[in-house]
């Protein structure tokens, strides 16, 4: 199967400063997959790249085929959604009429269809959303704004979710949750799923596959026990880590447990 | 839906409110006037209606609209309810271009006015720059906004005093009698034109309203939503260049109207542009129609001109609004 994003020696620069410099990488359908990196390692901007919103890369980032530079927008926003870290307001619209935006790309009155009321129902019901569907946006907490924000990038009914950190202000409830619906999305609808994160372990936990980004360039990247070993973890970020394999086979990440290791780091 | 509803009878009572001061504004005056005499087109009453009162009327609803919406859409565009055509420096860069036109006696091309053209080619330069002077890398923040505002204002008053100096004496008065602002009795014709532009650039932001709302929330929300926002930032910049140079043209600089009524409007019924475009122009119509009553009758037979009565109600409107996101622009 052809992969639904081709990227090929794509950089970007900043000042004269390299931030992006990846040599190859592909994702397809219906794969579910973890960004991680440290602080400045060029998370937001590969994702800001892949949904169309950075046009001054250098190299190719193809998306079915064609340069994301090159899609025109209508279309490419029915396909592909972008869930920002954080949204603010200045002007007070409702949680609901942020939701409803989501819609956008495929409302072309003034007003919008029965099908759009239904979209925005769905998505707002699947986040948890809907008890405070009046309430004007600014009102919401950090938590609820971003289950808002994910809700609109649902109701865009996309084929691709990147998402910048969309669990950062969650409780251990909705982080679960948002979770668990990302990987309904990608499992039953074939969405592909690409999320920058600074949780390892729940990277570890629900990503098919793992890139691990350093100053721009890809250091590692494959399933989570491939790409997360300790050296890379150690090189990567600074600090001693341990990786654990689980009863249930899954991957449990402990930082700071080789204080002799550490201690270099 | 409720919200919903809420908005359909406030749109309904706005465009109300309107036609009643349209009909009433006019009977209000020096000179006493009685509405019986005037449908019956009796003299002198029906006169004073229709050619001094009416048309006066007619231009400060218009112009109370244009202001308006005009607020609304700078607001959007630069993603700051403290944003007007006054605070932007727009109006003032309009009033410089309008008295270079009056001052040097430039007719105008093509059959528009020179003052005109003049003003909205200065309310456009003057956004651009305050524009250019805010922006550092992609961001904007309120407060280099407001200052870049005042100092073009400062400039523009400054080129007008010295231009008000250099010139001969009746251009002098001329340009004076201009600056004092207001609505001074104007022909249908004038009101005519004004009212033509304003509902062309009313429509095109009207067809673009749910777009306008993505915009406010941030251009890269909205791109990444499928809107075109170049270029209906460009259509945006050039709607509020032309409704305020057109407006300035004609009245003078007047203040605060597109501070006050849009956000006035969004406390109550929230930010949707579908809604908050039409209820702007109803509304600023109303409300510089009413402070221009006030103007002609609270020292009559004196008038004081009508921009004096919005920057008295404005300034403390914006100092409230500055005090209460004071957190929000140090931060």
């Amino acid at each position: 199967m052809r992969p639904l994003y081709e990227l090929s020696r794509l950089g970007m620069r900043y000042d004269g400063a390299t931030v992006l410099d990846v040599a190859e990488l592909s994702f397809c359908a219906g794969e579910m997959i973890a960004v991680v990196g440290p602080n400045g390692a060029g998370k937001s901007t590969l994702l800001g790249i892949m949904a169309g919103l950075k046009s001054g890369y250098t190299g190719s980032c193809r998306f079915e085929g064609r340069e994301v530079r090159h899609w025109p927008r209508r279309p490419f926003a029915r396909a592909v959604s972008f869930v920002p870290q954080t949204l603010r307001l200045e002007f007070p619209f409702t949680a609901e009429q942020v939701v409803m935006m989501g819609r956008t790309p495929y409302c072309d009155g003034l007003f919008e269809a029965p099908e759009d009321h239904e979209a925005v129902e769905r998505a707002m019901a699947t986040t948890d959303t809907l008890e405070f569907r009046q309430r004007d946006f600014r009102s919401l907490s950090g938590g609820e704004r971003q289950r808002v924000v994910l809700a609109a990038a649902l109701a865009q009914e996309p084929r691709v979710l990147l998402l910048d950190e969309p669990a950062t202000f969650l409780d251990v409830k909705h982080q679960l949750a948002i979770h668990d619906i990302l990987r309904d999305l990608s499992r039953t609808d074939e969405v592909l799923v690409v999320a920058a994160t600074h949780d390892l372990n729940q990277a570890a936990a629900y990503s098919d596959r793992i890139v691990v980004l350093d100053r721009g360039k890809v250091v590692a990247e494959g399933e989570p026990p491939l790409a997360l070993r300790p050296e890379v973890l150690e090189r990567v970020f600074g600090v001693a880590a341990r990786v654990e394999r689980m009863d249930d086979g899954g991957l449990w990440i402990r930082f700071g447990g080789a204080p002799d290791r550490g201690a270099q780091a | 839906m409720r919200l919903l509803e809420s908005r359909r009878a406030a749109l309904a009572a706005a465009a109300v409110l309107v036609v009643a001061v349209a009909a009433g504004a006019p009977l209000i005056g020096p000179a006493a006037i009685d509405f019986g005499k005037v449908w019956a087109g009796l003299s002198p009453d029906a006169e004073i209606f229709y050619y001094a009162r009416l048309p006066r009327v007619l231009l400060a609803l218009v112009a109370g609209g244009a202001l308006a919406v005009t607020g609304v859409l700078f607001q959007a565009l630069v993603r700051d309810a403290l944003a007007d055509p006054y605070v932007l420096g727009v109006a003032g860069g309009a009033s410089l271009g309008a008295v270079l036109a009056i001052s040097f006696g430039w007719h105008g091309a093509a059959g528009v006015s020179g003052v005109w053209l003049a003003a909205s080619a200065g309310a456009a330069a003057a956004l651009l720059l305050v524009l250019a002077i805010a922006t550092q890398g992609g961001r904007m923040s309120s407060f280099t906004l407001l200052l870049a505002g005042i100092t073009i204002n400062s400039i523009c008053a400054a080129a007008i005093l010295f231009l008000h100096n250099i010139v001969e004496f009746a251009q002098s008065f001329v340009v004076l009698r201009w600056l004092m602002g207001g609505t001074q009795p104007v022909e249908y014709s004038t009101v005519g034109w004004l009212a033509l532009v304003v509902a062309a650039v009313l429509a095109v932001m009207m067809r673009r309203a749910r777009d306008w709302n993505l915009l406010a929330v941030g251009e890269e929300w909205a791109a990444a939503r499928g809107v075109a926002v170049e270029r209906l930032m460009i259509t945006g910049f050039i709607a509020g260049s032309l409704l305020t140079g057109a407006v300035t043209a004609i009245t003078g600089p007047i203040g605060f109207v597109g501070l006050i009524v849009p956000h006035a409007l969004r406390i109550r019924w929230g930010a949707d542009h579908r809604f908050l475009i039409p209820a702007a122009f109803l509304t600023g119509a109303a409300f510089l129609a009413i402070c221009d009553s006030v103007a002609r009758t609270v020292m009559a037979p004196a008038e004081i001109p009508v921009g004096v009565i919005t920057a008295m109600l404005g300034g403390p409107f914006f100092i409230a609004l500055l005090r209460s996101r004071r957190r929000s622009l140090w931060l």
